[in-house]
């Protein structure tokens, strides 16, 4: 049977070379890179290769600016809670935006409990904030504001540029959780201007338990792990070299072909784009056209649920994501595109293909085959959408 | 191993009994679009028996999966027989749901006991003062209220996060 993965954003593959540059650490060079003798020593100089390497995909000036983490979301709950920690004495008051990973939201609601005001920043249709929405959250007790570089369910790009002016002259930090930017579009933390980022290896080919925050030189950052030395003594704890050496090795090779990468990606969306409304009546695009990440495709298919179609569209060998109540264990509806405005039946129809350098053009002409039918089925046996046929013959 | 069983697969992906039933006898619709989902339940009435059960449900693969199995095990049974269907003997039958699922999913037996009551309300059998339920803790809403007024976990519209 036909196989077509596109759920990158759940888990990406490794690439070979990531595999082969992480394996003597899992193997020969297993020493800790803190230890004197001669068997930290291989470690300790992959490490601080890897810290150089990672520097450089995004900007960094410095490679000490970064620090390794087991995860994006470690990254967003150390920048949240360790950047208004450390600044609690100036004030306790933090602005995101209301379609934030819930590894922000949810730390976001942890520094409620400690005392923190939250304000949410909306987003429009397309799930886009506007800046000025920043500026107008923003209070003398501001002391950090935390707006995602690209959201990883539609697809959109923010304008962090601007957003950052505003911040620079509020004199807030700003952090951004860059997972799904960083390896895929050319990110700059200079040119971006913010002060922390973080980021993870899988989304550009590294392992998964591999990531990083960066945080800009002369930015404050209270540790979220206490104990040893470890990462400028920001992190404790024995790193994973392995990991750590792959997301390297990772970042690396996308410094080098992100732009190429994200090109071809960008063909191949645009073809289910274009094709998956020109060929089913009833299904929007969801996020930002334009502002939007290669690779990623997302829609409503309007009078279905979207769990049915995902597991309709696996029996057919094709695996995506779904935003709906019923694919979330949480049993609710994506809180992006109730943000961005959806009602709660729309949302529900929610569909996310993410696409990654292996795939071909051919992966889509097979989904746009496969799809239509798939559709048709589950609205014979859909209520709302009889009613909805109801209702149209009734109105003519 | 997948996360659903054979049966609900088998059940989802070649679901009985689809369609809706003109002049129906009773008609019993559940679910609502917050949490994710719809069925209308349809059944016709001879001799205190179902004829014919038929449905239409907007939902997961669970949700399809259950509301065909309640038309199988409905269809042919008496008034009483089907009554006795619960969400319990519906997962049972299907062999097994995810956790999640049982709650959120399983209101077939709900849907098609709303049908029968419509009946038994419409035929002079039962008194109409039943108000509209919630799925999940069976509070008692108004015709038109899409969410739970008892605020209950997971009918709540918390989603749209504060």
């Amino acid at each position: 049977m036909t196989k077509v993965y596109l759920d990158h954003s759940a888990a990406a593959p490794l690439l070979p070379e990531v595999r082969q540059s992480l394996m003597p650490y899992l193997d020969t060079d297993f020493g800790n890179p803190l230890s004197l003798h001669d068997w930290g020593d291989a470690p300790r100089d992959a490490m601080e290769e890897a810290r150089a390497q990672v520097a450089a995909l995004i900007g960094a000036a410095n490679p000490e600016e970064i620090i390794f983490t087991a995860s994006g979301t470690e990254s967003n709950n150390f920048a949240i809670k360790g950047l208004a920690l450390a600044q609690q004495n100036k004030g306790k008051h933090i602005v995101i935006s209301a379609i934030e990973h819930f590894s922000v939201m949810n730390s976001a609601k942890f520094m409620e409990k400690l005392g923190y005001e939250i304000s949410e920043v909306p987003v429009d249709k397309n799930g886009l904030v506007n800046p000025q929405n920043v500026r107008k959250a923003i209070r003398p007790d501001t002391v950090l504001v935390s707006i995602m570089h690209a959201n990883g369910e539609v697809g959109t790009i923010q304008p962090l540029a601007e957003i950052s002016r505003i911040t620079k002259e509020k004199k807030v930090v700003l952090h951004t959780d860059a997972v799904a930017t960083c390896g895929t579009i050319p990110v700059n933390v200079k040119e971006l201007g913010i002060d922390a980022l973080s980021m993870a290896g899988n989304p550009f080919y590294g392992p998964k338990g591999s990531a990083a925050l960066w945080v800009r030189r002369g930015v404050r950052i209270l540790p979220l792990l206490d104990g040893g030395i470890q990462e400028g003594g920001r992190r404790a704890g024995t790193e994973d070299i392995a990991a750590i050496v792959g997301m390297g090795k990772a970042a690396q090779i996308a410094a080098r072909d992100v732009v190429e990468r994200g090109q071809k990606l960008t063909r191949i969306r645009d073809m289910l784009i274009n094709g998956l409304p020109d060929k089913i009546p009833h299904v929007a695009v969801t996020g930002d056209l334009a502002k939007r990440l290669p690779g990623h495709a997302s829609f409503c298919v309007e009078f279905i649920e979207g769990e049915s179609m995902l597991m309709m569209l696996n029996s057919q060998g094709v695996a995506v994501s779904s935003g709906s109540s019923c694919t979330s264990r949480a049993l609710k509806a994506s809180h992006v595109l109730l943000a961005m405005g959806y009602n709660h039946e729309i949302a529900q129809g929610s569909l996310l293909f993410t696409m990654g350098i292996q795939n071909k053009p051919e992966d889509v002409d097979y989904v746009l085959k496969v799809m239509p039918p798939i559709v048709d089925r589950l609205r014979e046996m859909s209520p709302v959408y009889s009613k909805f046929l109801k209702a149209s013959k009734g109105g003519q | 191993m997948p996360v659903y069983s054979e049966k609900v697969m088998d059940h989802f992906m070649h679901p009985r009994n689809v369609g809706e039933i003109e002049n129906a006898d009773g008609v019993g619709e559940v679910g609502n679009p917050v949490c994710g989902d719809m069925m209308t339940f349809y059944i016709k009435v001879k001799d205190n028996r179902l004829e014919d059960v038929k449905y239409k449900t907007f939902g997961c693969g669970a949700a399809i999966a259950v509301s065909s199995m309640v038309s199988e095990m409905a269809k042919g049974a008496t008034i009483e027989e089907a009554q006795k269907i619960t969400p319990e003997s519906v997962a049972k039958m299907l062999e097994g749901l995810p956790k999640q699922k049982f709650h959120c999913s399983n209101l077939g037996a709900q849907a098609l006991n709303k049908a029968i009551d419509d009946y038994l309300i419409k035929t002079g059998k039962l008194k109409a003062d039943e108000g509209k339920c919630c799925p999940f803790c069976d509070h008692e809403d108004s015709e038109n209220d899409p969410v739970c007024k008892q605020g209950c976990q997971v009918n709540s519209p918390e989603a749209k996060v504060s």
